[in-house]
């Protein structure tokens, strides 16, 4: 699906990523871990082409990233749901309808998804949100939106950058439970966090791999964890 | 142009949902629309100006280009002879079609505005005018000045050219500084229209970036802004015309006196001239918007 051979990053001075070699195979579940600035958003923006690689490739559902046309990484990403750690949404628009934009700019049909979408939104618990403006959400209920933004084109792969940052246990509990049963459908899940409850209490749920960013290299974490 | 003819049904059609994830743009919205239509109302009077222009150099020339006349100021007894040899160069001499002597009550009704009925004509030592009709192509008329030198010293070949050429030029200049005005109001509706575009895209970088990161094509995001800049220019042209129109509908006219200034407006078909800045527009506010819209796409990923 996702593939990265001897990748590196640079943003302009030295490298944040060196060497990097990672190969998310179908349905397989990873965690990506590391201290805050070592990198884990920068790698989870490779992966889906919002940066490119300075050195290495990077292969996205069998094509190199680097020669992909634009109009290719726009239908690439419609097989990829983010959940950005600083998620941003369009202001003047309503959380059902930020959370069918994927739908929209794909050309989807918004009402035969009407059903999937309500089913959604009572799960990430915004059902009675559905009509508010996003600058009117806590935290945790714009994490919650990306999320199940992320999540409605049915993507083969789910990229989530810190989604549990800003909620409550109960609420990352949910989430987790919500990524495991997509990965359980097949669906490829990574998901960055420095939170090592939420990796025990995953494993304990499905068979998931741990990644570690550690002085600019990725490593696979022992079983410690 | 296939391109341009294919934003038609688009803007007929309308993508509401395409349209409402750019936000609205307030009160600066209405500012292209202004702008568009000073520029179409410019452009209705430069389009007179150039149509005008256009009209009198092709009079002036067509009814003057084909005329001449010879004038004879012989002593007394002579004039009667030159003339004979005058009209007998004339005829003699090619690209002239015919040459015919004015009669004397011709030449009296001509000197009549200025000198009253009553012209003592025979008493005075009036000229006699020939009037000459030209050819096409014209006479060599250097030759013909030298052979009526010789034959009738007293003939002076006037071919009105000193005097029409100028005029001629004049308006033929101005139909070109009427062009040009028009092309410069096309382009300064396409910078003005870039300009608005762009701080448009500015002010909506995280909005694009969004949709850029949930999987929206160049197209679709660039749609959203074209359409809107499009129908603006549009609209705003539409009524920038309609005014202009109306106020060349109601120049007062100036009568055949000045028949430069009443001829400033549009005559016949010339109206439907104007019918096509409104269209022209709302192409360049597509095509500028869309340029606009590409360039700042591809500086993301
Ligand atoms: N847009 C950027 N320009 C320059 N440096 C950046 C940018 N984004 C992140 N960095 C730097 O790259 C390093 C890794 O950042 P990041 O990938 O966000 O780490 P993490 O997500 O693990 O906290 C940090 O040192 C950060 O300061
Ligand atoms: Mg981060």
């Amino acid at each position: 699906m996702i593939e990265l051979a001897h990748a590196a990053f640079a943003y302009g001075g030295s490298e944040i990523l060196t060497d990097v070699n990672l190969r998310l195979a179908p349905g397989s579940f990873h965690f990506l871990t590391g201290p805050s600035g070592s990198g884990k958003t920068t790698l989870l923006r490779l992966c889906f082409m919002e940066l490119l690689p300075t050195a290495g490739h990077v292969m996205i559902f069998g094509q190199d990233a680097r020669s992909m046309t634009r109009d290719r990484v726009a239908a690439a990403r419609r097989r990829i749901g983010v959940v950005h750690q600083d998620c941003q949404f369009l202001d003047h628009l309503s959380v059902a309808e930020n959370i069918s934009l994927p739908l929209d700019v794909s050309g989807r049909d918004i009402e035969a998804e009407r059903g999937n979408l309500d089913e959604l939104l009572a799960w990430v618990g915004l059902a009675s949100r559905a009509h508010a403006l996003p600058p009117q959400l806590s935290g945790g209920e714009r994490q919650r939106a990306a999320l199940a933004r992320a999540v409605i084109m049915s993507p083969e792969v789910i990229i989530a950058d810190e989604p549990t940052g800003n909620i409550d246990w109960d609420m990352a509990q949910r989430l987790l439970r919500l990524l495991v049963e997509l990965n359980r459908m097949g669906k490829t899940v990574l998901i960055a966090t420095h939170d090592l409850n939420l990796i025990r209490s995953a494993k304990a749920q499905v068979q998931a791999r741990v990644l570690r960013l550690h002085r600019r290299h990725l490593q696979l974490a022992g079983a410690d964890l | 142009m296939k391109r341009l003819l294919s934003i038609i049904p688009m803007l007929l059609s309308g993508d509401g949902k395409a349209d409402r994830v750019v936000p609205p743009s307030g009160h600066t919205a209405w500012l292209t629309s202004f702008s568009a239509a000073a520029m179409a109302f410019l452009a209705v009077f430069t389009l007179a100006l150039a149509l005008a222009a256009g009209r009198l150099a092709d009079r002036w020339s067509a009814e003057l280009a084909r005329t001449a006349t010879v004038r004879i100021s012989a002593p007394e007894g002579q004039q009667a002879a030159q003339t004979r040899a005058v009209l007998r160069v004339l005829r003699t001499t090619p690209g002239i079609r015919s040459a015919r002597a004015l009669t004397d009550a011709e030449q009296r009704k001509l000197l009549e505005p200025w000198f009253g009925p009553d012209l003592p004509l025979d008493a005075l030592p009036i000229p006699r005018l020939v009037e000459v009709i030209e050819g096409n192509p014209g006479p060599d008329v250097a030759g013909l000045r030298m052979r009526l030198a010789a034959e009738a010293p007293g003939a002076v070949f006037d071919d009105h050219t000193r005097w029409r050429a100028p005029l001629v030029r004049a308006a033929q200049r101005l139909r070109l500084l009427a062009v040009l005005a028009i092309a410069l109001i096309t382009l300064a509706t396409a910078a003005m229209i870039t300009l608005a575009a762009k701080a448009s895209l500015a002010a909506n970088a995280t909005v694009i970036s969004v949709l850029r990161l949930v999987g929206a094509t160049d197209a679709y995001i660039a749609r959203a802004f074209v359409r809107r800049f499009t129908l603006r220019a549009l609209v705003g042209a539409l009524l920038g015309t309609a005014v202009g129109m109306v106020a060349v509908l109601l120049l007062p006219s100036a009568g055949r006196e000045a028949s430069f200034l009443s001829g400033l407006g549009f005559q016949g078909v010339d109206w439907f001239v104007p019918l096509a800045i409104a269209p022209l527009a709302a192409a360049v506010a597509w095509w500028a918007t869309r340029a606009a819209a590409h360039r700042t796409l591809r500086g993301l990923t």
